[in-house]
């Protein structure tokens, strides 16, 4: 089976070079899919697109407000889908949603995969509830990428390590999206590389540059969800966005590993 | 009271779920993963708790002294009469609190403190778990934070008043719907930030496994007591029926506890607005699997009732199970039913039950005037709590 999102980071870490894999909450303005093209032309790695759910467990109120933004557009996965298949975007897509939505639709994994979606993350199943969902996966060819936590223990690390598809992801803080990055993402990323070879990417609270740049001296790069949503909320731009995340690229280069 | 002997528990009726925490194929434990260390501390803390004859001592003590339990049994003579049928009542409206609520609470507050925590967060609706646990923290000597929807906080001003005055904080919740659903959401998103001091004291039969289990067994009191009370009243020593309102469904798990090695026929009542079983579908929400009603994309529906507490889209996971197996049956009863039962009770035994209370007499009471159920049948009805909450509610009503 191929592995699209993980050969892709892969191939963006060599030369210690940072990976940057930036979030959207899918359809937040009718010109979503903009953004996408954006992120791609600007430096990211990977682009993670959150399917919006009615009760989002792990989002703090940015993404709460932009799930709760895209869902009052009436959006549905369906048609969220069938908007990123149309659309070019070369770099590689991975879904964030709950268990609801992914359980409601017994083709969920085949959809992605025929949208183009090749990565999928979802929060709420942790990996000794992975089991069903990492074969359906599998059978479409979607890497369940599974999250670690700083209260993970070390046998629990381990699993989750070798359960993960595509790279793993961990949990910076204890908190939700939005929080402020901490410290303890650091030693877990280091944890985690010592037990794998997948790419690990930090993720939650990185706002700034210096966030992103601390972060990646632990892991193999970034994930920015929070920090670029609340810009979006607040009216910005599709080009205005990809210069945000273009800084962010310059800076992570400019640093060194 | 004497003592009877007891058939053997069917082990595979409302027993222990075992660490997936399955009934059947409902329940598990879908948290993210920074919830998942928290949970299993609970698990084996709650294991451990339950099996020690001196924890088990102590809930019993405070349940007496400060619960005031046992609850009475009062037969309802004059509905009884009127429908033809043997209602008795398990008078949960005597509870201190004035529901079932606060057996789940004292015994999760004594488990918080036992497990070295210093604080409670909980979720509420209509303020009842909210109140109960905020009385539960202030008699431990805890502190309590209570998460309320911001629609829930004006409709329920007078319970946010009285968790202040028992010392509590009360947060409003703005995100989503503004209710249950999102406190319990956000509830959730509070714990993963200070697992180390606080435990989580959910208020019903649901959530990630240990609780839906655990719940009911701190809510089996109910269940147990009747049974013995029953034994006592009933020259059959079983009612034919046992009967519950159910939202999550604890007051209904722990009366059902009681019965479920028996042959009585148990029936849970859904409010015709969020009934879970009646219309939902399989779903995961806040940590479980069960049915949920929601909307055809998957996103978590909005229940409406005239009932706060049956104001939520799930249902217990045991619940499900105890449908999927026929062991249990669950039916619904519309708002246009439930005043109407409430003044019926009020009028014939001088108790004015809470609207979630009258859903279960309200479906007796059709079910008695339908003809289904048999003729001096004996009918137990667990009244989880009493009206005086709902007062507000019954006047604009009227």
């Amino acid at each position: 089976m191929s592995s699209i999102v993980e050969d892709r980071l892969r191939y963006g870490r060599t030369g210690g070079r940072s990976l940057l894999v930036p979030y959207l909450t899918g359809g937040i303005r009718p010109d979503w899919i903009s953004y996408l093209q954006e992120y791609a032309r600007n430096g990211a790695d990977a682009i993670e697109i959150g399917l919006p759910f009615s009760d989002p467990i792990l989002d703090g109120p940015t993404i709460q407000e932009a799930s709760d933004r895209a869902l009052r557009r009436g959006v549905t996965v369906r048609g969220l889908l069938d908007e990123v298949a149309r659309a070019e975007i070369d770099v590689p897509l991975i879904a964030m949603t709950y268990y609801n939505l992914v359980a409601h639709s017994p083709s969920f994994c085949g959809d992605l995969a025929a949208a183009g979606i090749r990565g999928l993350i979802v929060p709420d199943v942790p990996v000794d509830e992975a089991l069903p969902l990492a074969a359906s996966a599998e059978a479409a060819g979607v890497e369940l990428t599974l999250l670690a936590a700083p209260t993970t223990p070390p046998d629990r690390l381990a699993e989750i390590a070798r359960a993960s598809r595509g790279f793993v992801y961990a949990v910076s803080v204890m908190g939700t999206t939005g929080a402020r990055f901490a410290a303890s993402g650091g030693r877990l990323a280091g944890d985690l590389r010592r037990l794998t070879d997948r790419p690990v990417l930090l993720a939650f609270g990185i706002a700034t540059h210096e966030d992103a740049v601390t972060a990646a001296e632990s892991a193999d790069g970034v994930v920015i969800g929070a920090a670029l949503m609340r810009r979006i909320l607040d009216g910005g731009t599709p080009e205005e966005l990809g210069a945000v995340l273009a800084g962010f690229r310059t800076a992570l280069d400019a640093s060194v590993r | 009271m004497t003592e009877i002997a007891l058939p053997a528990p069917a082990a595979s009726v409302m027993s222990d779920p075992g660490s997936p925490g399955r009934f059947g194929d409902h329940g598990g434990r879908y948290v993210p993963e920074s919830l998942i260390p928290a949970c299993a501390a609970v698990e084996e803390a709650f294991r451990d708790a339950w099996a020690d004859p001196r924890f088990r001592r102590d809930l019993d003590r405070l349940l007496a002294v400060h619960a005031g339990r046992p609850t009475a049994l009062t037969p309802a003579w004059r509905l009884s009469a009127e429908l033809g049928v043997n209602v008795l009542l398990k008078r949960e409206d005597l509870a201190h609190t004035g529901s079932h609520k606060i057996n789940n609470v004292l015994g999760q507050a004594l488990l918080a403190r036992r497990m070295g925590k210093t604080r409670l967060l909980a979720e509420t609706g209509a303020g009842s778990h909210g109140v109960a646990t905020a009385t539960a923290a202030a008699l431990l000597g805890l502190s309590a934070t209570v998460f309320m929807g911001e629609v829930d906080m004006e409709r329920q001003a007078l319970n946010v008043y009285r968790m202040r005055m028992l010392g509590a904080e009360v947060i409003p919740v703005t995100g989503g719907t503004r209710t249950l659903k999102d406190a319990t959401s956000e509830a959730m998103r509070q714990w993963v930030t200070c697992v180390d001091e606080a435990h989580y004291c959910l208020g019903s039969v649901m959530g990630p496994h240990p609780y839906p289990w655990m719940v009911r067994e701190f809510q089996r009191v109910i269940g147990d007591e009747a049974r013995r009370q029953c034994a006592a009243e009933l020259t059959t020593g079983i009612p034919d029926y046992v009967v519950a309102c159910v939202g999550g469904g604890s007051n209904a798990a722990g009366t059902f506890a009681g019965f479920a090695d028996t042959g009585a026929q148990l029936i849970g009542v859904e409010a015709e607005g969020g009934a879970a079983i009646a219309f939902g579908q399989v779903g995961v929400l806040h940590g479980f699997r069960s049915y949920l009603v929601q909307d055809e994309n998957g996103q978590v529906a909005e229940a409406h009732s005239i009932a706060p507490g049956l104001d939520y889209p799930g249902v217990g996971p045991e619940h499900a199970h105890l449908n999927d197996t026929g062991r249990a049956r669950y039916v619904t009863v519309g708002d246009a039913e439930v005043i109407p039962a409430v003044r019926r009770l009020a009028r014939t035994e001088g108790i004015l039950p809470a609207l979630e209370s009258a859903h279960a007499i309200a479906w007796v009471i059709r079910a008695a005037e339908s003809g289904e159920l048999p003729p001096w049948s004996t009918v137990l009805v667990t009244l989880s709590g009493r009206g005086d909450k709902d007062v507000a509610t019954l006047m604009a009503a009227s």
